[in-house]
């Protein structure tokens, strides 16, 4: 698939843009912060409905409007397909497929498959486990979007429960501060913390629901990135270990590993974790066994990356899990946009060719480069000078 | 801030749902700019729907007088009762004509970030009118949401050993949304493909 056109409405620092792209390679070149990034991130908006670089919406609205709009027209297999998405933060987004509003924005996942490198990847080895739960979960939508969905009812039922435990905690704490007469006590236990519990149940039937479905299907993809991360980690750093991925489960005692993917035995394993960690969860307020707390271990021979690998290694080890997406997405639907965003400068000779030369053969590339000559010579095409937000097509 | 009496008004007005700050001082200024006798008109309506309606001492849906229509019709089957969460709900589905039983409005579902759990809700009043044993089939209409199910599910294990037939509506309906969207059709569709629930 390749993006025809890209515009947008009060993104960032843009009140107003348009641009014709190409398939094969495009550069938008520009010294930093006047604007290049903001057209992929732009772009990457579209495909996972949240930016690379910020964790809330409210940066991505020019300064002084109410909300932003990015508009692409996406075509595929010679089918074009017009989506708009409208930010409005604090709120919920609104988008458009073809001209027709969909009854909720992640309808129109999908439609538009990235992966995008950025010099934010660098948190995938060195940075918390969100950063790699984010990267499983975002993977899992682009091949299939109905997992927006799973997602979303995750967080939702997870958010239920911690307030429900919240509000447990904080009676309990609340009653061990100021003792009442032992009648009051056992009313209150009666009551109160009896309908806690009671209800505690019926989250946990949803979150062992929910939880099953993204736990197998995590696995099921830690399964067939393995020996895709392993080869690209190879191909980038020949002289490096082997790079191997394992997923975390955490709290849960049966070893993972030897349940497979199967739905019914991972969600007896949730429920044997979450009545293990009853107590603990009721006294700290907060659900402690679920996919929200997993993580994706990343190893480079017999350590684990994070905390041994060298920068160097880091780097390619975040490489290797893009390219390893961008394999896999190719392999079920056609190849992805491929978005570059500043890694050239980041890169070293060697690891610089070996990027080249896979990235190269894409349906469509588009790189930000701060000078032309991070553009490396394979991947010369179309170009666009970007300063202070205009951007003027060159080549 | 404006004088006392429009900062009142504004503030009113921003306390009810759906009316943020910015429009109610949009709401405020259209009505000190509108006629007086359209003031009025609106200020005995809303005297009026608190005189005159209120809820329903079986059922909890909106009624005129004490027990609401549904309630007092002989002809609604009594064996059968619809939970559903708000009194539109009860409007949704009288519009598909599929249902001649009873209602029970629960008032909302059990959500915790919205401080509702079951005692804000009108479950033990529903307790009350299956202890005689007449009902023979619960239909669960919460909405067709997170919340809306959770409530389901608790009512569906709390209601077990009386041993009812217990039923959900049946998929079909917009996952994550309100039972009053669903067009008649398909709010019918869901109503006739009821299925048991086992919990
Ligand atoms: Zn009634």
């Amino acid at each position: 698939m390749h993006v025809a056109s890209l515009s947008l409405t009060d993104f960032r620092s843009y009140p107003e843009v348009e641009l014709t792209l190409e398939p094969g390679a495009t550069a938008f070149v520009g010294p930093n912060g006047q604007g290049k990034t903001n057209l992929v991130e732009a772009l990457g908006y579209v495909a996972t409905h949240s930016s690379h670089r910020v964790a809330t919406d409210a940066p991505l609205v020019r300064h002084g409007a109410q909300r932003a709009v990015v508009r692409a027209v996406i075509v595929r297999d010679d089918r074009r397909a017009l989506v708009e998405v409208e930010i409005n933060p604090g709120r919920a987004n609104r988008a458009r497929v073809n001209r027709s509003p969909v009854p909720r924005p992640r309808d129109a996942l999908g439609l538009l498959r990235t992966v995008l490198f950025a010099p934010e990847d660098l948190a995938l080895v060195k940075g918390d486990p969100s950063e790699r739960r984010r990267f499983m979960d975002e993977l899992l939508v682009a091949r299939a979007p109905r997992f927006a969905a799973v997602r979303a009812d995750y967080e939702r039922v997870l958010k239920q429960r911690n307030t429900l435990l919240r509000t447990a905690a904080a009676s309990r704490a609340g009653r061990r501060r100021a003792p009442r007469r032992q009648d009051d006590d056992a009313a209150f236990a009666a009551a109160g913390a009896g309908d806690v519990l009671s209800t505690l149940e019926i989250w946990d039937t949803h979150l062992v629901r929910f939880g099953a479905e993204l736990l197998a299907a995590r696995l099921h993809l830690v399964d067939l990135l393995r020996p895709l991360a392993a080869k690209a980690y190879a191909t980038l750093a020949p002289s490096s270990g082997l790079a191997d991925l394992e997923y975390r489960a955490s709290g849960l005692s049966t070893d993972i590993p030897t349940l497979g993917t199967n739905r019914e035995l991972l969600a007896e394993c949730i429920r044997a974790g979450l009545a293990e960690a009853r107590q603990a969860e009721l006294e700290r307020g907060v659900t402690l066994v679920g996919p929200h707390r997993d993580d994706l271990l990343l190893r480079l021979g017999e350590l684990p990356a994070r905390g041994y690998a060298s920068h160097g290694e880091s780097w390619s080890f975040a490489l290797a899990l893009r390219l390893a997406a961008y394999d896999l997405l190719r392999t079920d639907g056609g190849d992805p946009v491929l978005i570059l965003d500043d890694v050239f400068a980041e890169l070293d000779g060697q690891r610089r060719r070996r990027l080249t030369e896979i990235v190269a053969p894409a349906e469509q590339v588009l790189i930000t480069a701060a000078v032309p000559d991070d553009v490396p010579p394979e991947l010369t095409g179309a170009r666009f000078d970007v300063t202070e937000g205009s951007v003027t097509r060159v080549r | 801030m404006y004088e006392g009496v429009v900062q009142n008004l504004i503030d009113e007005l921003g306390l009810l749902p759906g009316v943020g700050p910015k429009s109610a001082q949009r709401i405020a200024f259209h009505l000190l700019a509108a006629d007086p006798a359209d003031v009025k008109r609106l200020a005995h309506a809303l005297l009026e729907v608190k005189e005159k309606v209120r809820f329903c001492r079986v059922c909890g849906n909106v009624a005129a007088e004490e027990e609401c229509r549904i309630c007092r019709d002989q002809r609604r089957d009594p064996q059968v009762i619809c939970v559903v969460e708000e009194p539109k709900d009860v409007v949704a589905i009288e519009r598909t004509r599929e249902f001649r039983g009873r209602y029970h409005v629960l008032g909302g579902a059990i959500s915790p970030i919205d401080g509702v759990g079951p005692d804000d809700l009108k479950i033990r009043e529903l307790m009350v009118r299956l202890a005689d044993g007449q009902v023979t089939e619960l239909i669960l209409a919460t909405d067709p949401n997170l919340e809306g199910e959770a409530t389901a599910t608790y009512l569906a294990r709390l209601v077990k050993p009386l041993g009812l037939k217990v039923t959900r509506l049946a998929s079909g309906l917009p996952v994550g949304g309100d039972l009053e969207y669903a067009d008649e059709v398909t709010l019918g569709r869901a109503f006739e493909g009821r299925r048991l629930l086992d919990v």
